[in-house]
């Protein structure tokens, strides 16, 4: 799950992490009365507009400015970018639309770095990331000049120990033992984040030291473990629907794993790996046909006839959908569960597209008896790659 | 004649009283493994019954070790009590531990492998988030359907539950056995993983060939490939599932995801070919791939 950076940072503030002074504003009236109140807590009109979208590069699409002038210049400029539609490079073409703003105040700048928190998969520890290079995206910093990240791995037994901040702070030529101090006090607060927070994924950029000799978190950038929600009840006021696809939305309150993708073939398959690998397949014989899968939808093992019809009916909804093909591998999931929901969402919904069915395992006979009985032009396919030569052809390629 | 589980594998099951463990619990049974215990914290001293076995029920899982001789365990608690229930398995020395529990927060599993690392190998942890480990007519732990699997000579290792059953079906399908079918699972952080049970393939006499299945995310299959180039001389065919994901997106498995550019199908394809693997062009042909290279 992904937060905003203001969320992000309010987080940052209750675990002693520094970040400047800021509100957030949901309409131009809120921006206009944050800039007149930073003005009088900080005595400095400069405050900075700040898009909060989902996705990074904000700066570069447009959606932070700094106002130098105060409440007013602030007010002008929240009206530009509240209601934008923001580009970036994570957002794809089409943008997203800007329904939230984060009023911060103005900082005196010495000095960008970067910092990063992610889970190693391959050490399976904590990796902290640190470069001189901040304010810039760190997967280019990553490719071109590796030297300048410096990495500590936290060993869970013990935490985030002084020396490691240490190691990074020199690495970042961060000297002077008050600027220290504070340094390895703001890392062993973040590593607190991270694993109480259930982060996935934490980084600040630009991490900044200013004129004043201040460590300050300018941005804040959160991912959280879905994992965790469990012990998070307080995540539910974290999530912006705003942001997410809808149609996502409504699979994960029904239990479902669902990505919504480009294509034509609606796809529902037990399992993530085959729901993963039915895509392939269908890109495989599908490609130079313009045939590619709308969705990666995994009903999961344990999923009850209710679930499956629900399934069903989000595919048989979506306009882009011009075939389905289901691809079931029956193991704790029972066919006939399959093809019973299958039926039920087909009968209320009405079945307007080419459905090719391949089913195995558990229950098998029953389940296609059901399918064959129901009266529905289902074409049956005996393996995947016979399954997805068949939904190709039905949309209009050659076998 | 297989890794890790067999014949004379003493099972018990954590979580043996919940829906899901009672109902794989049973299924094991009939499939032949001896489940010898169960554990639920508060029922011990009742007993679960399933086909005229009664399994006796304990609070602890050192009291089931110690009553029983239990030398397996199979874990089904939910998420919030998953992680407690590996440790207190580790605690009691058994030496393998297979958790199908999925949805366990990475933290957890962070702490997990700490003292998994400390143990040195005396106990070996398979999942979470796995199908489990089957030795055809010989012992199944985990919630595979046990009636697709064939004894014979291939071994079988994945990343994903359903995947597996697809291989093991095609294999079956073409008349060839397997000799042990493992699912590591699909979180980024486990317990055993593609080099783990490589290496038990390569040194066990009765496997003839691998078939690994691999996905996006992470870089299990760049080890493995560099595992198979330099230690294996048994073939070995390869799917990775994923080369149509969106980066970003997490697919269905938390550790199925392409990040900062990393984890992609493409450079695990590569990276297995190049060590000598061969990759099946579509998920139907992962059998039949392993067929190609066993004749020669």
């Amino acid at each position: 799950m992904k937060i905003h950076e203001y969320q992000a940072k309010q987080i940052f503030a209750r675990y002693g992490v520094p970040i400047p002074r800021g509100y957030p504003a949901f309409t131009v009236d809120d921006a206009e009365g944050a800039a007149k109140k930073l003005g009088q807590e900080t005595g400095s009109p400069v405050v900075v507009v700040k898009a909060q979208i989902h996705a990074g590069g904000r700066g570069k699409g447009g959606g932070v400015k700094v106002a130098k002038g105060g409440a007013a210049e602030a007010r002008e400029l929240a009206q530009k970018i509240l209601g934008m539609q923001l580009v970036t490079h994570q957002t794809g073409p089409q943008g997203q639309k800007v329904r939230r703003l984060y009023i911060e105040q103005g900082l005196d700048i010495a000095r960008e770095l970067y910092l990063g928190a992610v889970v190693d998969r391959d050490r399976r520890r904590i990796a902290f990331m640190a470069s001189t290079e901040g304010g810039v995206e760190i997967e280019k910093v990553a490719a071109e000049t590796p030297e300048k990240i410096l990495t500590v791995h936290v060993d869970p037994a013990v935490g985030f120990a002084p020396y490691q901040a240490r190691e990074l702070a020199f690495g970042l030529g961060i000297g002077g033992k008050e600027t220290l101090g504070k340094f390895v006090k703001l890392m062993r607060a973040l590593y607190d984040v991270v694993v109480k927070e259930d982060c996935s994924l934490c980084e600040i950029n630009p991490l900044v030291v200013t004129k004043g000799n201040d460590i300050v978190a300018l941005d804040a950038k959160m991912n959280l473990d879905d994992n965790a929600e469990f012990r998070h009840p307080e995540w539910h006021d974290l999530e912006d629907k705003d942001e997410e696809d809808p149609v996502e939305l409504e699979a994960k309150a029904a239990g479902l794993n669902y990505v919504s993708l480009d294509g034509n073939v609606g796809c529902l398959v037990n399992g993530a790996g085959l729901a993963m690998a039915t895509m392939d397949i269908i890109k495989h014989f599908g490609a130079g046909h313009g045939v590619a899968p709308a969705n990666f939808l995994d009903v999961g093992g344990g999923a009850n006839q209710e679930q499956v019809t629900k399934a069903f009916k989000m595919i048989l909804k979506s306009p882009k959908v011009k075939a389905i093909f289901v691809n079931i591998f029956g193991g704790i999931m029972k066919c006939d569960v399959i093809a019973n929901g299958v039926v039920a969402a087909a009968r209320e919904l009405g079945l307007k597209v080419p459905l090719v069915v391949r089913l195995e395992g558990t229950n098998v006979e029953l389940g296609r008896k059901i399918l064959n009985e129901s009266g529905l032009a289902i074409q049956a396919a005996g393996t995947m790659a016979d399954g997805a030569q068949k939904v190709v052809a039905a949309i209009g390629g050659a076998r | 004649m297989s890794v890790l589980v067999g014949k004379d594998t003493r099972l018990l099951v954590q979580g043996i009283t919940g829906s899901a463990g009672g109902f794989h619990a049973k299924q094991m049974i009939e499939y032949g493994t001896q489940v010898v215990a169960g554990v639920t914290p508060g029922r011990g001293g009742e007993k679960f019954e399933a086909n005229k076995t009664a399994v006796p029920v304990f609070d602890t899982v050192a009291q089931a070790v110690k009553e029983t001789g239990a030398n397996a365990s199979c874990i089904f608690v939910p998420p919030p009590g998953a992680a407690d229930a590996i440790l207190e398995a580790f605690d009691a020395g058994l030496p393998l531990v297979v958790c199908i529990t999925e949805g366990i927060p990475v933290a957890d599993m962070l702490q997990v492998r700490r003292v998994l690392e400390g143990l040195k190998g005396k106990t070996r942890l398979i999942g979470p988030n796995c199908p489990g480990i089957i030795t055809p007519g010989g012992c199944k732990i985990g919630i595979m359907p046990g009636h697709i699997h064939k004894a014979g000579h291939i071994g079988v290792v994945s990343r994903s539950g359903t995947l597996t059953y697809e291989a093991v079906g095609q294999l079956s399908a073409l008349g060839i056995g397997q000799s042990t079918c493992i699912g590591i699972g699909g979180d980024p952080v486990g317990g055993m993983d593609f080099v783990d049970v490589l290496e038990l393939f390569q040194a066990d006499a009765d496997t003839h060939g691998v078939i690994l299945i691999g996905e996006i995310g992470g870089g299990a299959e760049e080890r493995a490939a560099r595992f198979i180039k330099e230690k294996m001389n048994k073939p070995v065919a390869a799917f990775i599932a994923g080369t149509t994901a969106p980066p970003g997106k997490r697919m269905g498995h938390a550790g199925a995801i392409i990040a900062g550019g990393k984890g992609t199908a493409a450079e695990k394809i590569r990276a297995l070919e190049a060590a000598g693997a061969r990759v099946a062009p579509t998920p139907s042909d992962m059998a039949s791939t392993l067929a190609g290279m066993m004749k020669h």
